[in-house]
């Protein structure tokens, strides 16, 4: 796996470039999707400012998008672009794991 | 057992139950499983839990009423639909009737990476939608231990799943959860740590190359339940546990008798046959003509009008149909006016649950009112001793409830040693014929004899059987100091019994004619005797004539002397006694 993942790396600024689309997927205003939305967005500005596009699925609301996206646990955040998806569960404070789970930075 | 959960929970002193609709499952648990709690059901690879969770939301849909929720974790929607659908289960219709909605979650760990802290909350947003959306009832986890190999958190995991049993609970949903077993506890990941009301154990284990399901009630909280293990069948209409021992021996019986197409035999049966409904043994070696009886008992009863299955584990029913025309039996018109049906199997075709399931299955279409099972050793031989025994057992349970009458044959290996199988097989019998062979004179020959026969007073004779190109025939047999005579030894000791009659015959009418000469004899004596003694009274006769005469003449002479001589005085005197003596005379 680990060893997959630094193949793939291509370099990091061009890979920035492009648009990123990211969906949080969260259960009403809870602490924990609270924090996630606030840790994302704080993430995005460090890392990539400018092109990405975060949009907030709140599945008290819209129940019926959950399985869509296969999801699971609260908080999900769900790289639609660039491809391959990928999924990061959690309230995201952990930055490294974040940055692994986005293909940002090699696993270690 | 078709009472449906709604009158159990109208029972309030017994937990409300909600019936699987599973045969037989539902008789184990007695109604179901706990409505409105989850059930754990556990076991190895292969061993149906997919299946029986299943039937059981396809079963609720169909004949319940009560919609359901499949949340798979390891097969996707079209597998799922193609694999039930080999049972007979449109679960296709059903979805697009809205009546079964189908969950896949698929989460691969490889790409999902952990940041936090988080919950499962998006498996209960869900499945609570997928049980709103049509208002089940009834969910399937299928199997949820996925989730221990895709998600790092072992112990989010594991508090997500205890408040996921609670919050299903609180929906009142009647809830299966499938797991597999594990090495040392029932499940690999610890389920029933959570799952507490019920547990179900699914099991399946290879014995002699022949393998066989079984399930097993581990726990029921707060209700009765059989505690064994019972064979379970994955046949073409889903899953039917098999109760080895019936859970009441409450058959009703008939009085009737019916004939067994011998007259011979019935006679030997009180006269009358056998009772219907009853279960009948029928032993013998090889070639002793157990077909031969069974093919009758099938004509007699198909030519009364009722249906006879004949199921063939030797012979192929054109083979079966051959032969006996040529003892004069005509099955074929019976088979083409379908009074008669057969059946044939090769024992080793599949495992002893199979077979068991298709009989069943055509029994239950037939309906038949005899069924004949030639010979029911060879299939026995396919399972082990009990497992037949259990067979035996279930089939006959099955067939007594219907009011079937069943006629086994069973091939013994010779000699008068009857083997294990049969004698536990024979205190399910309610008759038991025996065809044995009978070697002597350079010859081999047939008998028959009612070894038992409840409820009816029967023969305790030993009959000779004969097959003919007219039939079957019984005769006595003839027992002597020499033991029983058959074949030739009995016609030798007919005739001679017969030249014996006839040479005493002979004798007496030589010593009558023989009397009857002396007899001859004696009457000629004593005519003779007779002719002697009148000659002689004549004789006599004329004797006494002769000196009355001479008396006469003398007195006279002397009457006339005195007269001369002039004695007159005397004259009258004289005179007196000549009067006197005449007198006498005459």
């Amino acid at each position: 796996m680990k060893t997959k993942m630094v193949k793939r790396r291509p370099p990091a600024p061009r890979r920035i470039a492009k648009l990123w689309q990211l969906r949080l997927y969260v259960m009403d205003q809870t602490p924990k999707s609270v924090t996630a939305f606030a840790n994302l967005k704080e993430f995005c500005e460090t890392h990539l400012k400018g092109c990405y596009h975060i949009k907030v699925i709140d599945l008290l609301k819209q129940p019926q998008l959950a399985k869509g996206d296969q999801i699971l646990a609260i908080p999900t955040v769900v790289r639609q672009l660039p491809k391959p998806v990928r999924t990061i569960i959690g309230n995201l404070s952990n930055i490294e794991h974040l940055l692994v789970g986005l293909d940002l930075r090699p696993a270690t | 057992m078709k009472n449906n959960g709604f009158q159990a929970s109208a029972l309030k002193t017994l937990l409300p139950k909600c019936p699987t609709g599973i045969q037989g499952l539902d008789e184990i648990t007695g109604g179901g499983l706990p409505r409105g709690r989850p059930t754990l059901v556990c076991g190895g690879a292969g061993c149906g839990k997919t299946l029986l969770a299943a039937e059981f939301l396809v079963r609720g849909a169909t004949q319940f009423g009560e919609p359901g929720v499949l949340m798979a974790f390891e097969e996707t929607e079209k597998e799922l639909k193609a694999n039930v659908a080999s049972l007979g289960f449109d679960l296709e219709g059903l979805v697009r009737r809205k009546m079964i909605v189908i969950d896949y979650v698929h989460i691969e760990r490889s790409e999902v990476q952990e940041s936090g802290e988080y919950d499962l909350e998006g498996l209960f947003v869900r499945l609570g939608y997928a049980i709103d959306a049509i208002g089940a009832k009834r969910v399937v986890l299928d199997t949820l231990e996925v989730l221990f190999a895709s998600l790092p958190n072992e112990a989010i995991l594991r508090s997500e799943l205890r408040r996921l049993f609670r919050w299903l609970k609180d929906k009142g949903v009647t809830a299966v959860i499938t797991a597999e077993r594990g090495r040392e506890s029932m499940t690999r990941h610890g389920l029933e740590e959570y799952v507490s009301d019920c547990v179900i154990l699914l099991d399946h284990r290879v014995n002699d190359q022949i393998a066989t399901r079984h399930l097993r009630v581990v726990k029921y909280r707060g209700a009765q339940h059989g505690t064994n293990e019972f064979p379970f069948l994955i046949g073409d209409e889903g899953i039917s546990v098999l109760p080895i021992t019936s859970l009441a021996l409450n058959h009703k019986v008939s009085a009737e008798r019916i004939a067994t197409g011998i007259s011979r035999l019935d006679a030997m049966l009180g006269g009358r046959g056998f009772f219907r409904g009853s279960s009948i043994l029928l032993t013998g070696t090889p070639g002793t003509g157990k077909t031969i009886v069974s093919a009758n008992f099938a004509q007699a009863a198909a030519r009364r009008g009722e249906r006879v299955l004949f199921f063939s584990f030797e012979e192929s029913p054109d083979q079966i149909i051959r032969n006996m025309h040529s003892i004069g039996l005509r099955l074929e018109p019976l088979v083409s006016r379908d009074l008669l049906r057969f059946h044939s199997a090769r024992p080793s075709l599949y495992g002893l649950e199979m077979h068991l399931a298709t009989m069943f299955k055509e029994i239950a279409t037939f309906k038949p009112q005899v069924v004949i099972i030639d010979p029911i050793t060879s299939l026995m031989d396919s399972g082990t001793d009990s497992e037949g025994k259990g067979m035996v057992t279930r089939l006959i349970d099955y067939l007594k409830a219907g009011q079937v009458t069943s006629l086994f044959t069973s091939l013994t290996q010779g000699g008068h040693t009857l083997q294990q199988s049969e004698a536990a097989m024979s205190s399910l019998m309610d008759a038991w014929l025996l065809l044995q062979d009978y070697e002597g004179n350079g010859e081999r020959n047939r008998v028959l004899y009612v070894l038992k026969a409840r409820g009816m007073a029967h023969s305790n004779q030993i009959r000779e059987f004969l097959i003919s190109d007219r039939g079957v025939d019984l005769v006595d047999a003839y027992i002597g100091p020499s033991g029983v005579l058959t074949g030739s030894a009995r016609a030798a000791q007919g005739a001679l019994e017969k030249a014996a009659g006839l040479s005493s015959q002979q004798e007496a009418a030589r010593r009558k004619r023989e009397l009857e000469r002396k007899r001859e004899a004696i009457e000629r004596q004593i005519s003779g005797l007779r002719s002697d003694y009148e000659s002689e009274t004549m004789e006599l006769r004329r004797i006494d004539e002769q000196v009355g005469t001479s008396t006469l003449m003398l007195t006279s002479e002397r009457t006339a002397s005195g007269i001369l001589r002039q004695a007159d005085a005397k004259v009258a005197v004289h005179a007196r006694r000549r009067a006197r003596k005449g007198t006498v005379k005459s």
